[in-house]
């Protein structure tokens, strides 16, 4: 970087822009995506955000692992036990309500907590049908989602991401370079006031739709935020209308993150020559002179411009590519193989027990046991006074939870010349056959692809077979064997799968003759070592492994690195997919 | 309820929009699933038909919001009293995720019980739904043990519940509407096949249609009333077009041939079972019926086809060519050009 450190970024003051347009409309806006991780920019960046909203309104934060009842609310048991009576307690969402929700490691926010959140951003309510009431309490409220996120496979889930209107990245902000927040209330005030009253034109409406259309947005949600963002600026601005400028700060803001395409313009530079691994050198945004005659060109091409001057430098690059930034959400599942137990998982119902044995009381569900009986105790005890409830031992419900074991398979795919020439195709045809019996278990998969001079994920662990079938078909073939990195980001994609409590099992199919060593350079004695280094180390955290050799017959180095890998070795036998089809399924009865 | 985007005001997604009209005029049709991308107002368009459904007749004091053509147990107990029938809007209940087992069913009423130790049920939204439409957005995201209760009691039209020393059953007939995106998981096949219609929408992709939804959108939610207002009349030509399509209803005539049609197009694409067949006849009359025709021709058939049948085909999670895309092949195959 050649700017210097304390110089406030364009970045920056993005950051604070976007935090003082939230504060004038949080509901209306959604919220913020922050992706950075935790220290003092983040903190400093969101104490001013603090200070920005009104001082009465609610602040929350939100632990990623919250359960329903505190979520959407439930049974208030103190109250209950208390008066005799059922008394409700409002969940986060509806205590947040006309304040701002602040998610923690929003990267690892199951699918299912993200659903009932967005439910409530797209009704303005939330709806509670829990513990015997049925309620449905105002909640509207801005969201802060702090993504910390180091590797690309943890993203938050994209039905969040799709309704919050700024995506800002902090990661590469020094703390020197962030501009002091201008806390100034009363300004906000007169802007909130001010928003009802501002129109916009049709033409600033085409233009935000043709931008996003260009730079490849296909969700409609994106424009709708972009248009309220335009019209939340112009009240910041102090006008009754939106101009221009809030145009462009709205394309800048809303659209810079979310692009998947460049537009196919004739004032493109030519793409780089074809230098793979990429240049990690600053590649200068396309539109570098966005002020140049402005006011010649159509309006469209003003806020794309000033969409595409925000766009990252890395991102160019990998739009340029081809390739999206960061790999889509993970799938939540259900089924899989369900254990039941009766401390983790998700409750599925009660059962008579006692709750001191480790076991969770189901408060509800011994109230309602106890209930029918209230009468009687009552007259037994006949003078004396006593709870408002009386609950005895033989009333004590205890949740049951089902503790879902989900098996992650990981298919590393050897897409090299070599294995190309031979085998891919039929490689292909056996990973179809596996998917489908992932697909009866209910499994996830996730693909690793090597070749060249890097191994690639294709596809983070998910259930949609749609998009698994869609990576393997585009895999090309051709280049080096560049097996030390691929059986490397194995086993760091098995890290995670393990982290996240399910099984991984892996399987390679590659026929074993590694000739890129990790660092991209030839040499084949090299490349051999490193790759034995490699699955030893892989073999040490005890994984499930199969390796499929795919050369045309079986070959002493496959048979030695699966016997380093502590794998299973099967040769992929010709026109015979199903037969690693149950090997699989073999190893996998291993792993269960 | 806050007050709801019209449904005449929704910009394109005809197949959607098509569908819930057909289960508004025949609820004997099924459910409609909804399956797509993000944003493409999925479950808008659940919320707004809601305000186009004409209003229904029900017993009074039901709290199963029976017809009083076909009363319930509970009414007809209540003997002695004249059947006393009100108007009702027809319900269009939301199960939200994170329900529990005893709000969707039902269970024993925790604050008599602890009051006066009185044994009595609360019905739950099986009960509310009944008659009316039950609505599940993100559908599949429900937890498994609602998805297998639902299963059963859109099979048998009739809630039983046995629990906590209660023992009730009451009618719980609803046209279940679905919404969802495909992306963040598969739906059970058990509940797939509860689903009359299926619909995938997606995002539109031209400019001027881009334009068009979010202009509408912005006015909307700058003065809802005034928006409301504006598209009334079109609201209202809409629910005329359904009170009369239901009357026609039962003198749309199926002649033998199109039932054959029918029977050829589910064979040519293997659909499990009959529930195919049946879906697709009554879907294409209800259609007849919207437009006015007095019996079922091919035309109606090529339109239902993709809805009625696309999530019916045996399943092969691998083909690429997706069940649309084999439904109009079959459709193409079996009418002509």
């Amino acid at each position: 970087m050649t700017v210097s450190d304390t110089a406030p970024s364009p970045a920056a003051a993005d950051a604070v822009l976007a935090a003082a347009l939230l504060a004038i409309d949080p509901a209306g806006l959604g919220g913020i995506l922050v992706h950075a991780g935790a220290g003092p920019v983040r903190d400093r960046w969101l104490d001013g955000v603090r200070h920005l909203m009104p001082a009465d309104a609610p602040w929350r934060r939100m632990p990623v692992m919250i359960t329903d009842d505190r979520l959407l609310g439930g049974l208030d048991l103190g109250a209950t036990l208390n008066f005799g009576r059922t008394v409700a307690q409002p969940g986060l969402l509806a205590d947040v309500d006309g304040g701002t929700l602040v998610i923690a490691m929003a990267e690892r926010l199951a699918a299912a907590t993200a659903a009932r959140i967005t439910a409530a951003i797209d009704t303005g309510v939330v709806a509670v049908e829990r513990d015997g009431f049925a309620l449905s309490q105002p909640a509207r409220f801005g969201i802060i989602a702090l993504d910390e996120a180091v590797s690309a496979d943890e993203v938050p889930p994209a039905a969040l991401a799709d309704r919050l209107a700024f995506h800002l990245d902090l990661t590469a902000l020094r703390l020197a370079q962030l501009p002091a927040f201008a806390v100034d209330h009363e300004e906000l005030a007169a802007a909130r006031a001010a928003l009802p009253g501002v129109a916009i034109a049709d033409d600033m409406i085409e233009a935000l739709c043709a931008t996003a259309l260009a730079l490849g947005i296909s969700s409609l949600r994106a424009v709708l935020l972009a248009v309220q963002v335009a019209r939340v600026h112009a009240a910041f601005e102090g006008r009754g209308a939106v101009a221009q400028g809030d145009a462009e700060a709205a394309g800048r803001l809303v659209f810079a993150s979310r692009a998947t395409q460049l537009p196919a313009a004739q004032d493109q530079p030519p793409p780089p020559a074809e230098t793979p691994p990429p240049p990690d050198t600053e590649t200068p945004p396309d539109a570098d002179s966005p002020d140049q005659d402005l006011t010649d060109r159509p309006l469209d091409d003003v806020v794309l411009a000033a969409a595409l001057a925000a766009l990252p430098a890395d991102l160019l690059a990998t739009l340029r590519q081809g390739t999206q930034r960061r790999g889509q959400a993970r799938t939540s599942g259900k089924a899989g193989m369900a254990r039941l137990s009766r401390q983790r998982g998700r409750p599925v119902g009660a059962t008579r027990g006692d709750p001191r044995a480790g076991a969770r009381l189901s408060i509800l569900d011994t109230l309602r046991a106890a209930a029918p009986w209230q009468t009687i105790r009552r007259r037994e005890r006949a003078q004396q006074r006593g709870p408002a409830i009386e609950i005895r031992r033989d009333d004590f419900r205890i949740k049951r939870f089902k503790h879902r074991s989900e098996t992650t398979t990981i298919f590393v795919v050897d897409a090299s010349g070599s294995a190309a020439l031979h085998r891919l195709a039929e490689a292909k045809g056996a990973i179809e056959l596996l998917l489908a019996d992932c697909y009866v278990r209910r499994d996830n998969v996730a693909m690793i692809a090597f070749r060249g001079t890097a191994a690639e994920l294709l596809l983070p662990p998910t259930r949609s077979l749609v998009r698994a079938k869609r990576s393997l078909a585009g895999l090309p073939g051709g280049g080096g064997t560049p097996l030390a990195a691929a059986i490397d980001a194995a086993t760091a994609l098995a890290n995670v799968v393990k982290r996240r409590d399910e099984t991984p099992v892996v399987v390679f199919l590659t026929d074993g003759r590694a000739n890129v060593g990790r660092d991209g350079t030839g040499g084949r004695a090299r490349a051999e070592e490193e790759a034995f280094n490699a699955a030893r180390q892989m073999r040490a955290l005890a994984f499930n492994t199969l390796l499929v050799d795919t050369s045309p017959a079986p070959t002493p180095v496959a048979q030695k690195l699966a016997g380093e890998l502590g794998a299973r070795y099967i040769a992929l036998p010709y026109a015979d997919a199903r037969g690693i089809s149950r090997a699989i399924q073999l190893s996998q009865q291993g792993a269960a | 309820m806050a007050l709801v985007f019209p449904f005449s005001a929704i910009v394109g997604q005809d197949e959607m929009k098509l569908a819930l009209m057909i289960a508004a005029v025949d609820q004997s049709v099924g459910g409609v699933l909804v399956l797509g991308d993000r944003g493409t107002g999925k479950s808008t368009a659940v919320r707004a038909l809601a305000d186009l459904l004409p209003a229904m007749k029900a017993s009074l004091d039901c709290r199963y919001n029976c017809d009083p053509a076909s009363a319930c147990e509970d009414c007809q107990k209540r003997k002695g009293r004249a059947a006393k029938s009100h108007m009702v809007p027809v319900p269009v209940v939301d199960l939200p995720l994170g329900a529990t087992e005893d709000r969707v069913v039902g269970a024993l009423d925790l604050e008599r019980a602890l009051a006066g130790g009185v044994k009595a049920f609360e019905p739950g939204l099986l009960a509310r739904a009944n008659r009316g439409f039950l609505y599940i957005d993100e559908v599949n995201l429900l937890e498994d043990h609602l998805v297998d209760l639902l299963i059963d009691v859109a099979a048998s039209g009739e809630n039983v519940v046995e629990r906590e020393g209660l023992s009730v059953r009451h009618p719980a007939r609803f046209v279940l509407v679905g919404s969802g995106n495909p992306e963040e998981g598969e739906l059970r096949p058990q509940l797939l096949d509860r689903f009359g219609l299926s619909v995938e929408v997606r995002t539109p992709t031209d400019l001027k249609t881009r334009v068009d939804v979010v202009r509408r959108r912005d006015t909307f939610e700058r003065d809802r009333a005034g928006f409301i207002e504006t598209w009334r009349s079109e609201d209202e030509k809409l629910r005329r077009q359904i009170i009369a399509a239901r009357k026609r209803l039962p003198d749309v005539a199926v002649t033998d041939a199109a039932l054959e049609r029918a029977a050829a197009l589910c064979m040519k694409l293997g659909t499990d079972g009959l529930r195919g067949e049946l879906t697709l006849i009554r879907a294409a009359r209800a259609l007849a019926s919207l437009e006015g025709d007095m019996t079922v021709a091919d035309a109606h058939l090529k339109r239902v086809a993709p809805p009625a049948l696309r999530h019916r085909l045996r399943r092969n999670p691998l083909d690429d060519a997706g069940s649309s895309v084999r439904v109009e092949r079959a459709i193409a195959e079996l009418f002509g050009a």
